[in-house]
């Protein structure tokens, strides 16, 4: 190949178009996605679950193809099982996120797919590892990836800080995903997030109707003059 | 002598063929596509599936009254949009497997063991296979509903559409369904978004068939509706004997002699 070829999705694939993020605190990590899958302009899944887990303290965020993704996702879950069978321990994030590796990077022409490995061992702790389109593993201490990244860097760069608690870092995820939502067309939806720790993982949601609200323009736009009622009473869907 | 083994994988042979035709002005015909609007959705005692009944040559309608919604195992189905060979044979695979690996497991079988097995072989194929499909089932840990794209991707939905009547019947769902829905309503939604697949899409048409799956229980309701029934012709078009002037007539039979020989036990199994 001459050139990397950015995004290439066969016709009629379905993409997670996606906001995706991973942030590691003092104890644990949060990590969180958006929930829409497109093909084309037509959202196939507007409540999708990015967040994939592949062990019991290892979880991995998917963007690019989503059938790509899920048969990697698989793929590793079983491999990490077979590990944690032989080896009689669980295995570390920096075993799962090599697993991912290999297989993004020696598949790399047939494949599009951008993962963020991230979970808690008792080795290292927390980590998060980012495996973006050609398969290089990159440790960081917060990462963001899909189509929707590209939009928040600026206010990730500027709002992260070393030695957060876990509230802190909540906050954080779940202000840059529904900034990047708000400005990607390709992302949208819900917030999911999971908080990873020794203890265990705690799974968040935040519906579409809840995301946290910035700059809409209402102070140069005229401000709604009629305040929509739902008739009758929309009642909240049982989610998975 | 030929060999009569044939390796595994795609033959492709018969493409020197189809380029010299192509070139001397002879297109391929269109695969048989399923157009469709297939759908299903959750409701309290487990899911209804639903789809029409036309199938497509390009633009020409090839069977009116096609059956779209296969049999994977007693308690498992799968509504199939695409290609229709490739939606037809591989519903026929899994259902084989997977009741071989019921008999191999001694236990019922479950809707995510037939989903892995679908997603498994279309992502093996990387979306050559135009099956997109509508699986849905109630097995041991309850009724659950998927969907398969060709590339083998699935989610996991209450309510679900495919095909290129999809977008009509999901502005039905998306308008009217409600959790824990009774059977009648359930059925009487899925019939609205078929429904609409079918006098809004071209690719849609002809009849309404469902599927309803309950923990006890599966029935097919092949038909359900049909909105277009043919209207009753206006006139008589045939033709009365003597509008074409005859000379004289003979009747032959074109059996001479017939002597049947039974052999074996008849219709019963030949055990010998």
């Amino acid at each position: 190949m001459d050139r990397i070829d950015f995004q290439q999705l066969k016709s009629g694939e379905v993409n997670l178009g996606t906001s995706i993020m991973a942030v590691q605190f003092s104890n644990g990590v949060v990590i969180g996605a958006d929930s829409r899958t497109t093909t084309g302009s037509y959202i196939a899944n507007r409540v999708t679950d990015k967040l994939t887990h592949v062990h019991d303290r290892v979880y991995c965020c998917r963007s690019g193809s989503a059938a790509d993704t899920q048969a990697i996702a698989d793929i590793v879950h079983y491999y990490l099982q077979m590990a944690t069978q032989t080896t009689g321990e669980r295995p570390s994030v920096h075993t799962a996120a090599s697993v991912f590796q290999k297989l993004c990077y020696e598949n790399k022409d047939g494949l599009s797919a951008g993962i963020i490995v991230a979970g808690w061992d008792k080795e290292v702790g927390p980590s998060v590892y980012n495996i973006p389109l050609g398969g290089g593993l990159f440790r960081q201490p917060w990462a963001i990836g899909g189509s929707g990244s590209t939009y928040v860097y600026g206010y990730c760069d500027a709002t992260y800080q070393d030695g957060w608690g876990r509230d802190q870092t909540v906050e954080f995820v779940k202000n840059t995903l529904a900034l990047a939502m708000a400005r990607d067309g390709s992302s949208g939806g819900t917030i999911r997030m999971c908080v990873i720790t020794e203890e265990g993982v705690e799974r968040l949601f935040i519906p579409g109707n809840e995301l946290p609200q910035f700059w809409s323009g209402s102070e140069v736009l005229a401000a709604p003059k009629t305040k929509v009622v739902l008739d009758p009473q929309v009642a909240p869907m049982v989610v998975e | 002598m030929a060999s009569v083994f044939s390796p595994p994988g795609f033959d492709f042979s018969n493409t020197l063929r189809n380029n010299f035709f192509a070139e001397k002005g002879v297109p391929l015909p269109k695969a048989t596509s399923t157009g469709t609007t297939i759908v299903g959705c959750l409701f309290a005692d487990g899911i209804v599936l639903g789809a029409d009944t036309r199938a497509t040559e390009g633009p020409i309608v090839a069977d009116k009254n096609c059956e779209k919604i296969h049999y994977i195992t007693d308690n498992i189905r799968c509504c199939g949009a695409g290609t229709a060979a490739d939606t037809e044979f591989t519903t026929a695979l899994i259902s084989s497997n997977m009741e071989l690996h019921s008999l191999s497991t001694g236990r019922k079988p479950r809707v995510v063991t037939a989903m892995t097995m679908l997603k498994q072989m279309l992502f093996r194929y990387q979306g050559h296979i135009g099956a997109a499909l509508v699986l849905g089932g109630v097995d041991a840990t309850g009724p659950h509903l998927f969907t398969i794209h060709p590339h083998g991707s699935t989610d996991k939905l209450p309510y679900v559409t495919m095909g290129s009547g999809s977008l009509a019947a999901m502005a039905v769902f998306e308008s009217s369904w409600k959790p824990n829905m009774s059977r009648e309503d359930a059925l009487e939604l899925v019939k609205t978004a078929i429904k609409a697949g079918i006098f809004n899409d071209l690719g849609s048409g002809s009849n309404v068939d469902a599927c309803v799956i309950t923990a006890s229980h599966t029935e097919m309701l092949r038909n359900i509706e049909m909105p277009n029934e043919r209207v009753q012709k206006e006139r008589q078009y045939g033709f009365r004997r003597g509008t074409t002037a005859w000379k004289s007539e003979e009747i032959r039979s074109l059996v001479v002699s017939e002597e049947v020989t039974i052999l074996g036990a008849g219709d019963a199994m030949d055990t010998t």
